[in-house]
């Protein structure tokens, strides 16, 4: 059968297109509670697991959804949760307990405005900082974001794919516009989709230690029940996986937490990038904004104004050495999001002043059109 | 000579608890119960969430998950809900289970997920240094109620019984060939499976209480714990200060992993 043969083309929001994803990606449990404006991929995922004999949960609230997808993920699955705002901020502390326990998962977060309750039906991208270090304590995290619903299932297969090979949770933000967007998806034969599944141990388990210090810093955490019996804590611990109070051990343990993701830098970074070669303003733009991103620069290349795109697909690691290449060829960054200003101060911080960061926040529940970017970049030319 | 060495993490000890303390009591029950029924190591997965008791995951040789506080419950539900076929206990404190992790313990109970849940009962915040937790009785001191709890405490048994466990029991560790029976037919019990222990902490409520050195705290629980059928008989004079032990609740009801594979079943067959 060739590739095209064999591809199927959808109607679906960002929401389904993230459960499809999910299920390509081998995810077969969910455990999530009800909140808008993800709830569908809790629905869609509720009708589509136990026909694969996956399982689904609803949990009797968020922390309880997170501390479900954690256990599950123990036993060797591959595990999810999808939230929005209010459900993000309490899912926080067991987020770092898989930080720190190494469990892979993903948790999807459609952003809504807030703080607190906010605007659930409304699109927003204010938890791009929550994203990063909405969890107590030093550590490192991969964040990804989609534009559309066919980006929405990609990235679900490669926070999936992060997640098992790093041995980390994994977000992905998206926004109500993504998610709510009925449109054309193309689902590929799942015969040309990488899958990661993460490693197994190779040695007996009398030779075992789950957080053995490794060249990758990436630790082999065997599923439980597989005869390899240890200790999983979110106390700071040693190779063993107990409890350590010795200096030198949680320095050790703490470092590497931040080192397995920054090493691999290089495999995880991903921008699209639009024009930026001879351009003399670069837009920096994610999520549903990087759409209307897309539309401003051909408005203004229409009006000879050299102006180009760059998109991060991974927000965290934020890709700071790209943004100071970026910074050398051009004369301002325009900064369009729906919050005030959070990724501009990264993009200031990695520009490092050398360039004017203009800022175009949207906190109305609105989106941010075309019209707007194309302003503000005439303004800035 | 029954072999310990076979089912403890020898090299963790000495272990945390304090002179006096009945946790490790209960671990020792635990694993002659573990022995009895044969259950393998490599299948059996302890969950705990945060306290003195939850510790105890660090001393037996099995698959063993120390959680956030409060959540263990959640933790283990995704653990036996993804593999069914492993056998779940889970270790809680008093203030673990019914305070922080309170709506997990109801809603636990109320899917009847299959879950062995030994939930120690101090009366008291211990790791902490002695706070006053939803079990404190009435009028006991601890170091945030310094003049005497004034809130009414949860009976954790009954709580889990309203909720809908399978199975609900009361031991101490005073009684210790009774409690081993108790946790022995609790592992063997398809569904949210509940034992209340209670187990003495001299250290942060005994000595704020007065109540006497560790063999004394032993003795307040052989003297005012009362066998179920003969509560049953008692007065609600006579049962004042008197709590009673032994097996509350045993009824058979659809187990929530069971129903789930056979949810499996019924939608795959739909298809």
């Amino acid at each position: 059968m060739t590739r095209k043969q064999s591809q199927s083309i959808f109607m679906m929001q960002g929401n389904q297109a993230c459960a499809e994803g999910a299920i390509l990606a081998g995810c077969r449990f969910f455990a999530g509670y009800p909140i808008t404006p993800s709830s569908e991929i809790a629905e869609t995922l509720a009708v589509k697991l136990p026909r694969i004999d996956g399982k689904f949960i609803q949990m009797e609230d968020e922390i309880g959804a997170m501390g479900a997808v954690i256990g599950a993920a123990l036993t060797g699955m591959k595990a999810m949760t999808a939230t929005s705002g209010p459900g993000f901020s309490l899912k926080q502390e067991n987020i770092g307990y898989a930080c720190m326990a190494e469990v892979p998962c993903v948790i999807v977060d459609v952003q809504r405005g807030g703080p607190s309750t906010g605007t659930p039906t409304l699109p927003a991208q204010m938890d791009v900082q929550q994203a990063r270090w909405g969890t107590h304590g030093d550590h490192s995290i991969i964040v990804l974001t989609a534009s559309s619903a066919q980006e929405t299932f990609q990235n679900t297969i490669l926070a999936f794919n992060f997640a098992e090979r790093y041995m980390t949770p994994v977000i992905l933000l998206l926004d109500e516009i993504v998610a709510h967007t009925t449109e054309r998806v193309v689902l590929p034969d799942p015969e040309t989709l990488e899958i990661v599944n993460r490693k197994q141990p190779a040695v007996p388990p009398e030779e075992y230690l789950p957080y053995r210090r490794t060249d990758d810093c990436i630790p082999i955490l065997a599923p439980f029940g597989t005869g390899y019996r240890y200790n999983v804590t979110g106390l700071c611990h040693n190779e063993t996986g107990f409890p350590t109070n010795t200096s030198q051990e949680i320095e050790s343990q703490i470092i590497r937490l931040t080192e397995k993701i920054e090493r691999h830098r290089g495999d995880i970074e991903r921008n699209r990038e639009i024009l930026l070669e001879d351009a003399d303003v670069a837009i920096f733009a994610y999520g549903a904004v990087a759409r209307s991103a897309r539309s401003a620069v051909r408005i203004c290349r229409g009006e000879g104004i050299k102006v180009g795109l760059i998109e991060p697909v991974v927000l965290w690691p934020f890709p700071e050495e790209r943004i100071c290449e970026i910074t050398g060829s051009i004369k301002a960054f325009v900064v369009p999001e729906m919050n005030l200003g959070q990724m501009a101060r990264e993009v200031r911080l990695a520009s490092r002043c050398a360039v004017d960061v203009h800022e175009l926040h949207r906190v109305d529940g609105e989106p941010i059109t075309p019209t707007q970017i194309a302003d503000m970049v005439r303004e800035v030319v | 000579m029954f072999d310990y060495l076979k089912y403890i993490r020898e090299w963790n000890f000495p272990h945390i608890w304090c002179s006096g303390c009945g946790d490790g009591i209960v671990l020792k029950a635990l694993i002659r119960s573990i022995d009895k029924l044969g259950i393998d190591r490599d299948d059996a997965v302890m969950v705990s969430g945060i306290g003195c008791s939850s510790r105890t995951p660090g001393y037996i040789d099995i698959n063993t998950l120390h959680t956030t506080h409060g959540r263990a419950l959640a933790f283990a539900t995704g653990v036996k809900l993804a593999n069914p076929k492993l056998h779940v206990i889970v270790v809680m404190g008093d203030g673990d289970a019914t305070a922080i992790g309170g709506n997990h313990y109801i809603h636990a109970a109320r899917r009847n997920i299959d879950l062995t849940v030994l939930l120690y009962n101090n009366y008291i915040y211990g790791m902490t240094g002695g706070q006053v937790s939803p079990t404190t009785p009435r009028g006991m001191r601890a170091s945030t109620a310094p003049f005497g709890n004034q809130e009414p405490p949860f009976n954790i048994a009954e709580l889990a019984k309203a909720a809908g466990a399978s199975f609900v029991a009361r031991g101490d560790v005073y009684y210790v060939q009774k409690l081993e029976k108790i946790i022995t037919r609790a592992l063997e019990k398809k569904g949210f499976s509940l034992v209340e222990i209670l187990s003495p902490c001299p250290t942060a409520y005994g000595r704020r209480n007065r109540m006497g050195h560790p063999v004394k705290m032993m003795e307040w629980i052989r003297d005012n714990t009362v066998p179920v059928a003969k509560y049953a008989k008692m007065t609600p004079e006579e049962r004042e200060g008197k709590v009673c032990t032994g097996v509350i609740v045993d009824l058979d009801l659809p187990e929530y992993t069971e129903e789930y594979e056979r949810l499996i079943e019924k939608v795959k067959a739909e298809k």
